[in-house]
Protein backbone atom coordinates (compact mmCIF):
# COMPACT_ATOMS: atom_id res chain seq x y z
CA UNK A 1 0.00 0.00 0.00
CA UNK A 2 1.06 3.60 0.43
CA UNK A 3 4.33 4.47 2.01
CA UNK A 4 3.47 6.67 4.96
CA UNK A 5 7.04 7.29 6.04
CA UNK A 6 7.39 10.57 7.83
CA UNK A 7 9.90 13.12 6.68
CA UNK A 8 11.93 15.51 8.81
CA UNK A 9 11.78 19.19 7.90
CA UNK A 10 13.41 22.30 9.32
CA UNK A 11 11.64 25.57 8.70
CA UNK A 12 12.09 29.11 9.89
CA UNK A 13 8.77 30.63 10.93
CA UNK A 14 8.71 34.29 11.97
CA UNK A 15 12.45 34.04 12.59
CA UNK A 16 12.31 30.95 14.82
CA UNK A 17 13.61 27.60 13.62
CA UNK A 18 11.42 24.52 13.97
CA UNK A 19 12.28 20.90 13.19
CA UNK A 20 9.41 18.44 12.89
CA UNK A 21 8.71 14.93 11.61
CA UNK A 22 5.70 15.10 9.30
CA UNK A 23 3.70 13.17 6.72
CA UNK A 24 4.37 14.45 3.19
CA UNK A 25 0.66 15.02 2.66
CA UNK A 26 0.46 17.57 5.48
CA UNK A 27 -0.58 20.96 4.09
CA UNK A 28 1.51 23.97 5.12
CA UNK A 29 -1.62 25.55 6.62
CA UNK A 30 -2.18 22.50 8.85
CA UNK A 31 1.50 22.36 9.74
CA UNK A 32 1.36 25.95 10.99
CA UNK A 33 -1.90 25.50 12.84
CA UNK A 34 -1.66 21.98 14.23
CA UNK A 35 2.07 21.30 14.57
CA UNK A 36 3.29 24.79 15.51
CA UNK A 37 0.01 25.95 17.10
CA UNK A 38 0.21 29.19 15.12
CA UNK A 39 -3.52 29.51 14.58
CA UNK A 40 -3.43 33.06 13.19
CA UNK A 41 -3.33 31.62 9.67
CA UNK A 42 -6.95 30.78 8.90
CA UNK A 43 -8.31 28.13 6.56
CA UNK A 44 -11.44 28.93 4.59
CA UNK A 45 -11.81 26.98 1.38
CA UNK A 46 -8.72 24.76 1.33
CA UNK A 47 -8.46 24.90 -2.45
CA UNK A 48 -6.78 28.18 -3.17
CA UNK A 49 -9.80 30.41 -3.77
CA UNK A 50 -10.38 32.53 -0.64
CA UNK A 51 -6.91 33.73 0.41
CA UNK A 52 -7.53 33.34 4.17
CA UNK A 53 -4.46 31.11 4.49
CA UNK A 54 -2.03 33.52 2.81
CA UNK A 55 1.49 33.52 4.35
CA UNK A 56 4.88 34.67 3.11
CA UNK A 57 7.29 32.10 1.70
CA UNK A 58 10.76 33.60 1.37
CA UNK A 59 9.10 37.01 1.44
CA UNK A 60 6.39 36.46 -1.20
CA UNK A 61 2.70 35.86 -0.58
CA UNK A 62 1.46 32.31 -1.21
CA UNK A 63 -1.57 30.16 -0.30
CA UNK A 64 -0.52 27.83 2.51
CA UNK A 65 -3.45 25.46 1.84
CA UNK A 66 -2.06 24.46 -1.57
CA UNK A 67 1.57 23.91 -0.59
CA UNK A 68 2.79 20.83 1.26
CA UNK A 69 4.80 21.54 4.41
CA UNK A 70 7.48 19.12 3.21
CA UNK A 71 8.10 21.42 0.24
CA UNK A 72 9.22 24.37 2.39
CA UNK A 73 12.00 22.42 4.11
CA UNK A 74 14.92 24.84 4.56
CA UNK A 75 12.85 27.88 3.62
CA UNK A 76 11.44 30.74 5.63
CA UNK A 77 7.80 31.48 6.41
CA UNK A 78 6.18 34.55 7.89
CA UNK A 79 2.69 34.46 9.32
CA UNK A 80 0.41 37.13 10.78
CA UNK A 81 1.84 36.35 14.23
CA UNK A 82 5.13 37.83 13.04
CA UNK A 83 3.72 41.27 12.18
CA UNK A 84 3.35 42.86 15.61
CA UNK A 85 6.57 43.52 17.49
CA UNK A 86 6.14 42.95 21.23
CA UNK A 87 2.92 44.85 21.96
CA UNK A 88 3.16 47.24 19.04
CA UNK A 89 0.93 46.47 16.07
CA UNK A 90 2.40 46.60 12.56
CA UNK A 91 1.42 49.97 11.01
CA UNK A 92 -0.91 48.19 8.59
CA UNK A 93 -2.63 46.38 11.48
CA UNK A 94 -3.00 49.72 13.25
CA UNK A 95 -4.61 51.23 10.12
CA UNK A 96 -6.98 48.24 9.75
CA UNK A 97 -8.02 48.93 13.34
CA UNK A 98 -8.48 52.67 12.79
CA UNK A 99 -10.42 52.27 9.52
CA UNK A 100 -12.64 49.43 10.78
CA UNK A 101 -11.22 47.23 8.04
CA UNK A 102 -12.28 44.08 9.87
CA UNK A 103 -15.58 42.83 11.19
CA UNK A 104 -15.36 39.18 12.23
CA UNK A 105 -11.64 39.21 11.39
CA UNK A 106 -11.51 35.77 9.79
CA UNK A 107 -10.11 37.02 6.50
CA UNK A 108 -7.80 39.63 8.07
CA UNK A 109 -4.58 37.59 8.43
CA UNK A 110 -4.80 36.69 4.73
CA UNK A 111 -5.39 40.29 3.69
CA UNK A 112 -2.49 41.50 5.84
CA UNK A 113 -0.05 38.91 4.53
CA UNK A 114 -1.08 39.76 0.95
CA UNK A 115 -0.67 43.49 1.56
CA UNK A 116 2.71 43.51 3.31
CA UNK A 117 4.70 42.43 0.22
CA UNK A 118 2.34 44.40 -2.05
CA UNK A 119 3.11 47.66 -0.22
CA UNK A 120 6.81 46.79 -0.12
CA UNK A 121 6.82 46.40 -3.93
CA UNK A 122 4.25 49.14 -4.69
CA UNK A 123 4.67 51.81 -2.02
CA UNK A 124 2.79 54.39 -4.12
CA UNK A 125 -0.03 52.15 -5.39
CA UNK A 126 -3.24 53.83 -6.55
CA UNK A 127 -6.73 52.59 -5.77
CA UNK A 128 -7.03 50.50 -8.95
CA UNK A 129 -3.78 48.69 -8.14
CA UNK A 130 -4.90 48.19 -4.55
CA UNK A 131 -8.20 46.66 -5.65
CA UNK A 132 -6.42 44.38 -8.09
CA UNK A 133 -3.98 43.28 -5.37
CA UNK A 134 -6.92 42.37 -3.13
CA UNK A 135 -8.74 40.39 -5.82
CA UNK A 136 -7.47 37.08 -4.47
CA UNK A 137 -8.81 37.58 -0.94
CA UNK A 138 -12.45 37.11 -0.03
CA UNK A 139 -14.16 38.79 2.93
CA UNK A 140 -17.48 37.19 3.86
CA UNK A 141 -18.35 40.26 5.92
CA UNK A 142 -17.78 42.24 2.69
CA UNK A 143 -15.85 45.01 4.36
CA UNK A 144 -13.92 45.76 1.19
CA UNK A 145 -14.50 49.54 1.17
CA UNK A 146 -12.88 49.93 4.59
CA UNK A 147 -10.04 47.60 3.67
CA UNK A 148 -9.29 49.70 0.58
CA UNK A 149 -9.47 52.84 2.75
CA UNK A 150 -6.96 51.37 5.20
CA UNK A 151 -4.55 50.51 2.39
CA UNK A 152 -4.89 54.00 0.89
CA UNK A 153 -4.00 55.44 4.30
CA UNK A 154 -1.04 53.06 4.43
CA UNK A 155 0.18 54.40 1.07
CA UNK A 156 -0.28 58.01 2.25
CA UNK A 157 1.65 57.39 5.45
CA UNK A 158 4.45 55.57 3.61
CA UNK A 159 4.03 52.13 5.21
CA UNK A 160 5.70 50.35 2.31
CA UNK A 161 8.74 52.66 2.18
CA UNK B 1 -10.64 18.03 2.68
CA UNK B 2 -7.19 16.50 3.02
CA UNK B 3 -5.14 14.75 0.36
CA UNK B 4 -4.67 10.98 0.37
CA UNK B 5 -1.23 9.67 1.41
CA UNK B 6 1.49 9.51 -1.21
CA UNK B 7 5.16 8.79 -1.46
CA UNK B 8 7.27 11.92 -1.88
CA UNK B 9 10.43 12.34 -3.94
CA UNK B 10 12.37 15.56 -4.23
CA UNK B 11 15.04 15.13 -6.91
CA UNK B 12 17.97 17.54 -6.81
CA UNK B 13 18.90 17.22 -10.49
CA UNK B 14 17.19 16.79 -13.84
CA UNK B 15 18.79 13.36 -14.35
CA UNK B 16 17.49 12.20 -10.99
CA UNK B 17 14.00 13.49 -11.85
CA UNK B 18 14.01 11.73 -15.23
CA UNK B 19 15.20 8.47 -13.64
CA UNK B 20 12.35 8.67 -11.12
CA UNK B 21 9.86 9.32 -13.92
CA UNK B 22 11.24 6.40 -15.93
CA UNK B 23 10.76 4.12 -12.93
CA UNK B 24 7.44 5.42 -11.56
CA UNK B 25 5.89 7.40 -14.46
CA UNK B 26 2.61 5.48 -14.56
CA UNK B 27 1.70 5.95 -10.89
CA UNK B 28 3.55 9.22 -10.30
CA UNK B 29 2.67 12.86 -10.85
CA UNK B 30 5.09 15.72 -11.26
CA UNK B 31 4.55 18.41 -8.61
CA UNK B 32 5.49 21.87 -9.92
CA UNK B 33 3.72 24.93 -8.45
CA UNK B 34 0.98 22.63 -7.16
CA UNK B 35 -1.60 25.34 -7.81
CA UNK B 36 -3.78 23.01 -9.88
CA UNK B 37 -2.60 19.63 -8.60
CA UNK B 38 -2.89 20.24 -4.83
CA UNK B 39 -6.46 21.64 -4.97
CA UNK B 40 -7.39 18.51 -6.95
CA UNK B 41 -5.66 16.34 -4.33
CA UNK B 42 -7.40 18.21 -1.49
CA UNK B 43 -10.71 17.28 -3.12
CA UNK B 44 -9.35 13.76 -3.76
CA UNK B 45 -10.09 14.23 -7.43
CA UNK B 46 -6.45 13.28 -7.84
CA UNK B 47 -4.83 10.60 -5.66
CA UNK B 48 -1.37 9.98 -7.11
CA UNK B 49 0.57 7.25 -5.29
CA UNK B 50 3.82 9.13 -5.86
CA UNK B 51 4.71 12.79 -6.18
CA UNK B 52 7.94 13.90 -7.83
CA UNK B 53 8.53 17.44 -6.61
CA UNK B 54 10.60 19.35 -9.20
CA UNK B 55 10.85 22.58 -7.20
CA UNK B 56 14.55 22.05 -6.45
CA UNK B 57 15.45 21.89 -10.15
CA UNK B 58 16.47 25.54 -10.26
CA UNK B 59 18.08 24.99 -13.68
CA UNK B 60 14.51 24.80 -15.05
CA UNK B 61 13.79 28.37 -13.97
CA UNK B 62 14.97 30.82 -16.65
CA UNK B 63 13.90 33.35 -19.26
CA UNK B 64 16.31 33.77 -22.16
CA UNK B 65 16.49 35.04 -25.69
CA UNK B 66 18.61 33.15 -28.21
CA UNK B 67 18.73 34.06 -31.90
CA UNK B 68 15.30 35.65 -32.00
CA UNK B 69 13.71 32.91 -29.90
CA UNK B 70 12.38 33.27 -26.39
CA UNK B 71 13.01 30.30 -24.09
CA UNK B 72 11.15 29.95 -20.82
CA UNK B 73 12.04 27.20 -18.36
CA UNK B 74 9.21 25.00 -17.08
CA UNK B 75 9.76 25.93 -13.42
CA UNK B 76 9.72 29.70 -14.04
CA UNK B 77 7.04 31.14 -11.75
CA UNK B 78 4.22 33.15 -13.35
CA UNK B 79 5.21 36.24 -11.35
CA UNK B 80 8.75 36.12 -12.72
CA UNK B 81 7.45 35.99 -16.32
CA UNK B 82 5.03 38.81 -15.51
CA UNK B 83 7.79 41.13 -14.29
CA UNK B 84 10.65 40.17 -16.61
CA UNK B 85 11.98 43.03 -18.80
CA UNK B 86 12.86 40.63 -21.65
CA UNK B 87 9.26 39.45 -21.81
CA UNK B 88 7.97 43.03 -21.87
CA UNK B 89 10.40 43.86 -24.67
CA UNK B 90 10.35 40.75 -26.88
CA UNK B 91 7.07 39.07 -26.01
CA UNK B 92 4.51 41.81 -25.33
CA UNK B 93 1.57 39.45 -25.95
CA UNK B 94 2.78 37.24 -23.12
CA UNK B 95 3.43 40.26 -20.91
CA UNK B 96 -0.15 41.39 -21.48
CA UNK B 97 -1.47 37.88 -20.77
CA UNK B 98 0.29 37.19 -17.46
CA UNK B 99 -1.65 39.48 -15.08
CA UNK B 100 -4.86 37.70 -16.12
CA UNK B 101 -3.66 34.41 -14.65
CA UNK B 102 -5.19 33.89 -11.21
CA UNK B 103 -4.19 36.08 -8.27
CA UNK B 104 -0.79 37.28 -7.12
CA UNK B 105 -0.41 34.59 -4.44
CA UNK B 106 -1.02 31.91 -7.09
CA UNK B 107 1.26 33.56 -9.64
CA UNK B 108 4.03 33.61 -7.02
CA UNK B 109 3.90 29.81 -6.90
CA UNK B 110 2.39 28.53 -10.16
CA UNK B 111 4.79 27.72 -12.98
CA UNK B 112 4.90 28.35 -16.72
CA UNK B 113 5.44 24.68 -17.52
CA UNK B 114 2.74 23.59 -15.08
CA UNK B 115 0.15 25.71 -16.84
CA UNK B 116 1.12 24.28 -20.23
CA UNK B 117 1.29 20.69 -18.93
CA UNK B 118 -2.08 21.01 -17.20
CA UNK B 119 -3.75 21.97 -20.53
CA UNK B 120 -6.82 23.54 -19.00
CA UNK B 121 -8.93 25.09 -21.78
CA UNK B 122 -9.78 27.93 -19.36
CA UNK B 123 -6.10 28.77 -18.88
CA UNK B 124 -4.53 31.72 -20.65
CA UNK B 125 -1.05 30.39 -21.45
CA UNK B 126 -2.02 27.50 -23.76
CA UNK B 127 -3.90 29.98 -26.01
CA UNK B 128 -1.18 32.64 -25.89
CA UNK B 129 1.48 30.05 -26.67
CA UNK B 130 -0.54 28.53 -29.52
CA UNK B 131 -0.84 31.97 -31.12
CA UNK B 132 2.92 32.42 -30.87
CA UNK B 133 3.61 29.06 -32.52
CA UNK B 134 5.38 27.77 -29.42
CA UNK B 135 7.36 24.54 -29.30
CA UNK B 136 7.38 22.50 -26.14
CA UNK B 137 10.44 20.57 -25.00
CA UNK B 138 9.85 17.14 -23.43
CA UNK B 139 12.68 15.21 -21.80
CA UNK B 140 12.91 11.64 -20.60
CA UNK B 141 15.67 9.08 -20.11
CA UNK B 142 14.88 8.13 -23.72
CA UNK B 143 15.94 11.57 -24.95
CA UNK B 144 14.50 14.91 -25.90
CA UNK B 145 11.76 15.94 -28.32
CA UNK B 146 10.11 19.20 -29.30
CA UNK B 147 6.37 19.26 -29.95
CA UNK B 148 4.47 22.09 -31.65
CA UNK B 149 1.67 23.57 -29.53
CA UNK B 150 -1.20 22.35 -31.76
CA UNK B 151 0.08 18.78 -31.54
CA UNK B 152 0.80 19.11 -27.83
CA UNK B 153 -2.72 20.07 -26.71
CA UNK B 154 -4.72 16.99 -27.70
CA UNK B 155 -7.86 17.36 -25.55
CA UNK B 156 -9.39 18.48 -22.29
CA UNK B 157 -6.55 18.40 -19.71
CA UNK B 158 -4.80 16.01 -22.11
CA UNK B 159 -1.46 16.47 -23.83
CA UNK B 160 0.97 14.54 -26.02
CA UNK B 161 3.27 13.97 -23.00
CA UNK B 162 4.14 10.38 -22.12
CA UNK B 163 4.07 9.38 -18.42
CA UNK B 164 7.88 9.27 -18.25
CA UNK B 165 8.35 12.71 -19.82
CA UNK B 166 9.08 16.00 -18.14
CA UNK B 167 8.21 19.31 -19.76
CA UNK B 168 11.45 21.29 -19.44
CA UNK B 169 11.00 24.44 -21.50
CA UNK B 170 8.88 26.32 -24.00
CA UNK B 171 10.32 28.24 -26.97
CA UNK B 172 8.68 30.71 -29.34
CA UNK B 173 9.70 33.49 -31.74
CA UNK B 174 10.04 36.98 -30.39
CA UNK B 175 7.32 39.21 -31.81
CA UNK B 176 8.35 40.26 -35.36
CA UNK B 177 8.44 43.87 -36.49
CA UNK B 178 5.20 45.46 -37.72
CA UNK B 179 3.25 43.03 -35.58
CA UNK B 180 0.47 44.08 -33.27
CA UNK B 181 -0.81 42.01 -30.38
CA UNK B 182 -3.64 41.88 -27.88
CA UNK B 183 -4.81 39.68 -25.04
CA UNK B 184 -8.22 40.42 -23.60
CA UNK B 185 -10.61 38.38 -21.47
CA UNK B 186 -13.79 38.66 -19.44
CA UNK B 187 -13.89 37.06 -15.99
CA UNK B 188 -16.41 37.54 -13.19
CA UNK B 189 -13.71 38.84 -10.86
CA UNK B 190 -10.17 39.88 -11.75
CA UNK B 191 -7.99 36.78 -11.60
CA UNK B 192 -10.76 34.24 -11.94
CA UNK B 193 -10.72 31.83 -14.85
CA UNK B 194 -11.97 33.61 -17.96
CA UNK B 195 -15.52 33.13 -19.21
CA UNK B 196 -13.90 33.82 -22.54
CA UNK B 197 -10.57 35.23 -23.65
CA UNK B 198 -8.81 36.06 -26.91
CA UNK B 199 -5.12 36.13 -27.79
CA UNK B 200 -4.31 37.70 -31.16
CA UNK B 201 -1.33 38.89 -33.17
CA UNK B 202 -1.46 40.65 -36.55
CA UNK B 203 1.59 41.13 -38.75
CA UNK B 204 1.38 43.70 -41.50
CA UNK B 205 3.25 43.24 -44.79
CA UNK B 206 3.77 45.24 -47.94
CA UNK B 207 1.32 48.12 -48.46
CA UNK B 208 0.18 47.75 -44.87
CA UNK B 209 -2.00 44.72 -45.60
CA UNK B 210 -2.45 41.89 -43.12
CA UNK B 211 0.23 39.29 -43.78
CA UNK B 212 -0.18 36.94 -40.85
CA UNK B 213 -3.14 37.10 -38.46
CA UNK B 214 -3.42 34.63 -35.61
CA UNK B 215 -6.26 34.29 -33.15
CA UNK B 216 -6.77 31.76 -30.37
CA UNK B 217 -9.42 31.54 -27.67
CA UNK B 218 -9.55 30.75 -23.96
CA UNK B 219 -12.59 28.83 -22.63
CA UNK B 220 -14.09 28.30 -26.07
CA UNK B 221 -13.54 24.56 -26.62
CA UNK B 222 -11.54 21.60 -25.39
CA UNK B 223 -8.22 22.73 -26.83
CA UNK B 224 -6.72 26.11 -27.71
CA UNK B 225 -7.28 25.83 -31.48
CA UNK B 226 -6.41 28.61 -33.92
CA UNK B 227 -9.37 30.45 -35.48
CA UNK B 228 -8.41 29.50 -39.01
CA UNK B 229 -11.54 30.76 -40.79
CA UNK B 230 -11.18 34.20 -39.26
CA UNK B 231 -7.44 34.22 -39.98
CA UNK B 232 -8.11 33.41 -43.65
CA UNK B 233 -10.61 36.26 -43.80
CA UNK B 234 -7.99 38.67 -42.46
CA UNK B 235 -4.91 37.69 -44.44
CA UNK B 236 -4.29 39.83 -47.50
CA UNK B 237 -6.81 42.49 -46.47
CA UNK B 238 -6.25 46.10 -45.46
CA UNK B 239 -6.80 46.46 -41.72
CA UNK B 240 -9.92 48.42 -40.81
CA UNK B 241 -12.63 48.52 -38.17
CA UNK B 242 -15.02 46.84 -40.65
CA UNK B 243 -12.54 44.04 -41.28
CA UNK B 244 -12.12 43.49 -37.53
CA UNK B 245 -15.86 43.25 -37.10
CA UNK B 246 -16.35 40.85 -40.00
CA UNK B 247 -13.49 38.59 -38.89
CA UNK B 248 -14.77 38.57 -35.31
CA UNK B 249 -18.17 37.39 -36.50
CA UNK B 250 -16.60 34.61 -38.54
CA UNK B 251 -14.47 33.52 -35.58
CA UNK B 252 -17.40 33.37 -33.18
CA UNK B 253 -19.66 31.57 -35.66
CA UNK B 254 -17.27 29.14 -37.33
CA UNK B 255 -14.08 28.70 -35.36
CA UNK B 256 -15.24 27.85 -31.85
CA UNK B 257 -17.49 25.39 -30.08
CA UNK B 258 -17.87 26.95 -26.65
CA UNK B 259 -19.28 24.97 -23.71
CA UNK B 260 -22.34 25.87 -21.62
CA UNK B 261 -21.69 25.57 -17.89
CA UNK B 262 -22.66 27.20 -14.62
CA UNK B 263 -20.43 30.18 -15.41
CA UNK B 264 -21.81 31.08 -18.84
CA UNK B 265 -23.98 29.72 -21.65
CA UNK B 266 -22.49 28.85 -25.02
CA UNK B 267 -24.54 31.69 -26.51
CA UNK B 268 -23.08 34.23 -24.12
CA UNK B 269 -19.59 32.92 -24.83
CA UNK B 270 -20.15 33.39 -28.58
CA UNK B 271 -21.31 36.92 -27.89
CA UNK B 272 -18.14 37.56 -25.87
CA UNK B 273 -16.04 35.99 -28.63
CA UNK B 274 -17.50 38.42 -31.18
CA UNK B 275 -16.98 41.50 -29.05
CA UNK B 276 -13.56 40.58 -27.66
CA UNK B 277 -12.13 39.49 -31.03
CA UNK B 278 -13.22 42.75 -32.61
CA UNK B 279 -11.60 44.68 -29.78
CA UNK B 280 -8.43 42.57 -29.89
CA UNK B 281 -8.06 43.00 -33.65
CA UNK B 282 -8.53 46.77 -33.54
CA UNK B 283 -5.93 47.01 -30.80
CA UNK B 284 -3.54 44.73 -32.69
CA UNK B 285 -4.01 46.76 -35.92
CA UNK B 286 -3.17 50.00 -34.12
CA UNK B 287 -0.13 48.48 -32.43
CA UNK B 288 1.11 46.96 -35.71
CA UNK B 289 1.01 50.42 -37.25
CA UNK B 290 2.92 51.73 -34.24
CA UNK B 291 0.08 54.05 -33.23
CA UNK B 292 -0.11 52.77 -29.65
CA UNK B 293 1.71 50.38 -27.39
C1 LIG C 1 -7.96 29.85 -7.20
C2 LIG C 1 -7.15 29.56 -8.44
C3 LIG C 1 -7.37 30.31 -9.58
C4 LIG C 1 -6.64 30.06 -10.73
N1 LIG C 1 -6.90 30.81 -11.83
C5 LIG C 1 -6.22 30.58 -12.97
C6 LIG C 1 -6.47 31.35 -14.14
O1 LIG C 1 -7.28 32.29 -14.15
N2 LIG C 1 -5.76 31.03 -15.25
C7 LIG C 1 -4.85 30.01 -15.27
O2 LIG C 1 -4.24 29.77 -16.31
N3 LIG C 1 -4.58 29.29 -14.19
C8 LIG C 1 -5.24 29.55 -13.04
N4 LIG C 1 -4.95 28.79 -11.93
C9 LIG C 1 -3.95 27.69 -12.05
C10 LIG C 1 -2.52 28.18 -11.93
O3 LIG C 1 -2.19 29.04 -12.99
C11 LIG C 1 -1.53 27.03 -11.95
O4 LIG C 1 -0.29 27.60 -11.63
C12 LIG C 1 -1.33 26.26 -13.24
O5 LIG C 1 -2.51 25.83 -13.80
C13 LIG C 1 -0.54 24.98 -13.02
O6 LIG C 1 0.77 25.27 -12.75
P1 LIG C 1 1.49 24.61 -11.50
O7 LIG C 1 2.92 24.91 -11.67
O8 LIG C 1 0.85 25.06 -10.26
O9 LIG C 1 1.27 23.07 -11.78
P2 LIG C 1 0.89 21.84 -10.82
O10 LIG C 1 -0.37 22.10 -10.12
O11 LIG C 1 2.08 21.48 -10.01
O12 LIG C 1 0.69 20.72 -11.92
C14 LIG C 1 -0.41 20.70 -12.80
C15 LIG C 1 -0.33 19.46 -13.68
O13 LIG C 1 0.76 19.54 -14.61
C16 LIG C 1 1.72 18.52 -14.37
N5 LIG C 1 3.04 19.15 -14.51
C17 LIG C 1 3.42 20.32 -13.92
N6 LIG C 1 4.66 20.66 -14.32
C18 LIG C 1 5.08 19.67 -15.16
C19 LIG C 1 6.28 19.48 -15.90
N7 LIG C 1 7.29 20.35 -15.87
N8 LIG C 1 6.38 18.35 -16.68
C20 LIG C 1 5.35 17.48 -16.72
N9 LIG C 1 4.19 17.63 -16.05
C21 LIG C 1 4.05 18.71 -15.28
C22 LIG C 1 1.42 17.98 -12.99
O14 LIG C 1 1.82 16.65 -12.86
C23 LIG C 1 -0.07 18.16 -12.90
O15 LIG C 1 -0.73 17.13 -13.55
C24 LIG C 1 -5.65 29.03 -10.75
C25 LIG C 1 -5.41 28.28 -9.60
C26 LIG C 1 -6.15 28.53 -8.44
C27 LIG C 1 -5.88 27.71 -7.23
S1 LIG D 1 -7.95 28.37 2.65
FE1 LIG D 1 -6.29 28.64 1.34
S2 LIG D 1 -7.11 29.88 -0.20
FE2 LIG D 1 -8.86 29.44 1.00
S1 LIG E 1 -14.00 40.52 8.31
FE1 LIG E 1 -15.25 38.78 8.37
S2 LIG E 1 -14.59 37.69 6.63
FE2 LIG E 1 -13.61 39.55 6.42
Amino acid sequence: MHDETKVQITVSVNGETYTRLIEPRLLLSDFLRHELKLTGTNVGCEHGVCGACTVLLDGESVRSCIIFAVQVDGQSIETVEGLAKNDTLHPLQELFHQEHALQCGFCTPGFLMTLVPFLRDNPTADEAAIRQALSGNLCRCTGYANIVAAVKKAVESGVGR
Amino acid sequence: MKPAPFKYFRPESLDEALALLAKHGDEAKVLAGGQSLIPAMNFRLAQPAILIDINRLSALSFIEEKRGQMHIGALTRHSMVERHPLVAQKAPLLAETMPNIAHVQIRNRGTFGGSIAHADPAAELPAAMTVRGARICLRSTRGERWVDAPQFFVGLLTTAMEPDELLTEVAFDELPKKTGWCFVEVARRHGDYALLGVAATVRLGMMGKVKDARICFVSAGETPALATNAQDALNGQAPSAELAKAAAQIAAAQDIDPPSDIHASARFRRHLATKLTERALNTAFARARGETR
